[in-house]
């Protein structure tokens, strides 16, 4: 049976990982490529880049890197920041990136969904949802979680599913930074709404916050953190070794 | 030299860098000398079976790669380039593959549970049915990457490993000097190159 997948998310910014620390055997944890290479030896399922970077000298550089990455890494690539046009998904896919995640992008032209699935296959398109709590509904945000777009983040979801998104990340804002768990509650929501893999993002604070996503939302398909895994404090084989105990199904 | 066949369907980056990284001199190419001087020839493909037949048929490479394998020449291929290797595929409308391996490509929908997501994307862990040397380095229950909505049925002649999502699906087949895989061993880590390996050094039976 198809197994659980871990994902780190490396920031990007003018070609250089931001946060992170020393590990073992990495000389330069800034260095996509030495810190890609060390979690894809450590067993991650796949890796996210998302591409922080607001100059255009920095959006080559960026390319650049991925580039390096995807010639040196062989698992699943997705990249993410600053798509907001087919010549964006272009210009990440030629560098080796497996799949590209719009989020600003779909909001500002949700028909961007449509014409990269239709260009590229469902597969190929990841909606990425910064998701909040306001006025007991669930609303989606926008411009990196700053701005309020109104939208009710369900409906959206199902909307982008619709259009042609294949899987969706769901970024808590609630949960993100707290380090006390994933956002269950709003998982379950978007889990009933879609039947597309869906990636839990924000609030992993260690190894037993990873085994409760599996456990109480068997449906969910990924678990995604970044300074957990950046910091060191969860080791991946330490992990997936966890997770195995636990009855989940991950590939060790 | 491996030559990756260029019909226009994908994004050839990462196969020609795992090819690479397994020391092969690799090369991707449309040019039919280049594809007939190759010791070894790699079909690629994702999208839809349909559009990637007709690809093949309109620049005559459907006829060189039957050629070429007739000849003996190693085949391998990956995800839609391994569906193409098949007599027909059922995906939106019934069209004929290449006819190299006996076989009929059909939706998984309806075999496997309907609470099962399509596509099938992710790690999963390969069964083996019986030996063949493209898996020589690898292990039962080794994990690969899986995107696809279509398998492989009625192969039992080339079956060599299958993997299981609510139903036994095809993940190896491989027959004399032809050899496909449905997952995609350039996205497939340790065990994905392992078996490009073991393709790049011989594998025909």
């Amino acid at each position: 049976m198809i197994t659980k997948r871990i994902i780190p998310c490396l920031d990007v910014k003018d070609g250089r990982v931001v946060k992170g620390v020393n590990f073992q055997g990495v000389s330069d944890v800034a260095s996509p490529v030495e810190l890609a290479a060390h979690y894809s030896d450590s067993g991650a399922d796949e890796l996210v880049f998302y591409d922080i970077t607001a100059s255009v000298e920095g959006r080559k550089l960026f390319t650049d890197i991925l580039r390096q990455v995807a010639s040196q890494i062989f698992i699943p690539l997705t990249v993410g920041g600053g798509i907001h046009s087919i010549e964006d998904f272009d210009r990440v896919l030629k560098c080796g990136a497996d799949k590209v995640s719009v989020n600003t992008g779909a909001i500002e032209d949700p028909d961007l969904i449509a014409r990269a699935a239709k260009r590229y296959g469902d597969q190929c398109v990841v909606l990425s949802a910064d998701v909040k709590r306001v006025d007991g509904e669930f609303r989606v945000f926008a411009k990196g979680g700053r701005v309020d777009t109104g939208m009710e983040a369900i409906g959206w979801i199902r909307r982008c599913v619709g259009l042609g998104a294949g899987e969706v990340v769901v970024n808590s804002i609630d949960t993100d930074g707290v380090r006390g768990g994933f956002d269950i509650e709003m998982l379950a929501a978007v889990l009933d709404a879609v039947n597309v893999p869906v990636i839990a993002s924000g609030g992993a604070g260690g190894i037993g916050d990873f085994i409760r996503l599996f456990r109480e939302l068997p449906d969910v398909d990924a678990g995604l953190a970044a300074s957990i895994f950046h910091f060191g404090e969860v080791e991946i084989p330490v992990l997936k070794q966890k997770m195995k105990e636990n009855h989940i199904n991950v590939r060790l | 030299m491996i030559a990756v066949i260029d019909y226009g369907v994908g994004n050839l980056f990462s196969l020609v860098s795992s090819l690479r990284s397994v020391g092969a001199e690799a090369t991707v190419t449309s040019d039919p000398a280049v594809l007939r001087a190759a010791d070894k020839l790699v079909l690629p493909g994702v999208g839809a079976f349909g559009d990637a037949a007709e690809k093949l048929r309109r620049t005559g490479l459907d006829r060189l790669v039957r050629e070429e394998a007739a000849r003996g020449k190693d085949l391998l291929g990956i995800c839609l380039g391994m569906q193409l290797l098949f007599q027909t595929s059922s995906e939106y409308g019934l069209h004929d593959g290449l006819g190299l391996l006996k076989g009929h490509v059909v939706p998984m929908a309806g075999v496997i549970p309907a609470s099962l997501k399509i596509p099938h994307i992710g790690w999963n862990a390969l069964h083996f049915v019986r030996p063949c040397p493209l898996l020589r380095y690898v292990r039962p229950n080794d994990c690969v990457y899986f995107v696809h909505s279509y398998y492989a049925a009625d192969c039992e002649d080339s079956l060599v490993a299958t993997t299981e999502y609510g139903a036994e699906l095809t993940a190896v087949a491989a027959r004399d000097n032809v050899m496909g895989c449905q997952f995609h061993p350039e996205k497939s880590g340790r065990v994905g190159l392992a078996i490009l390996r073991a393709f790049c050094e011989g594998a025909a039976t």
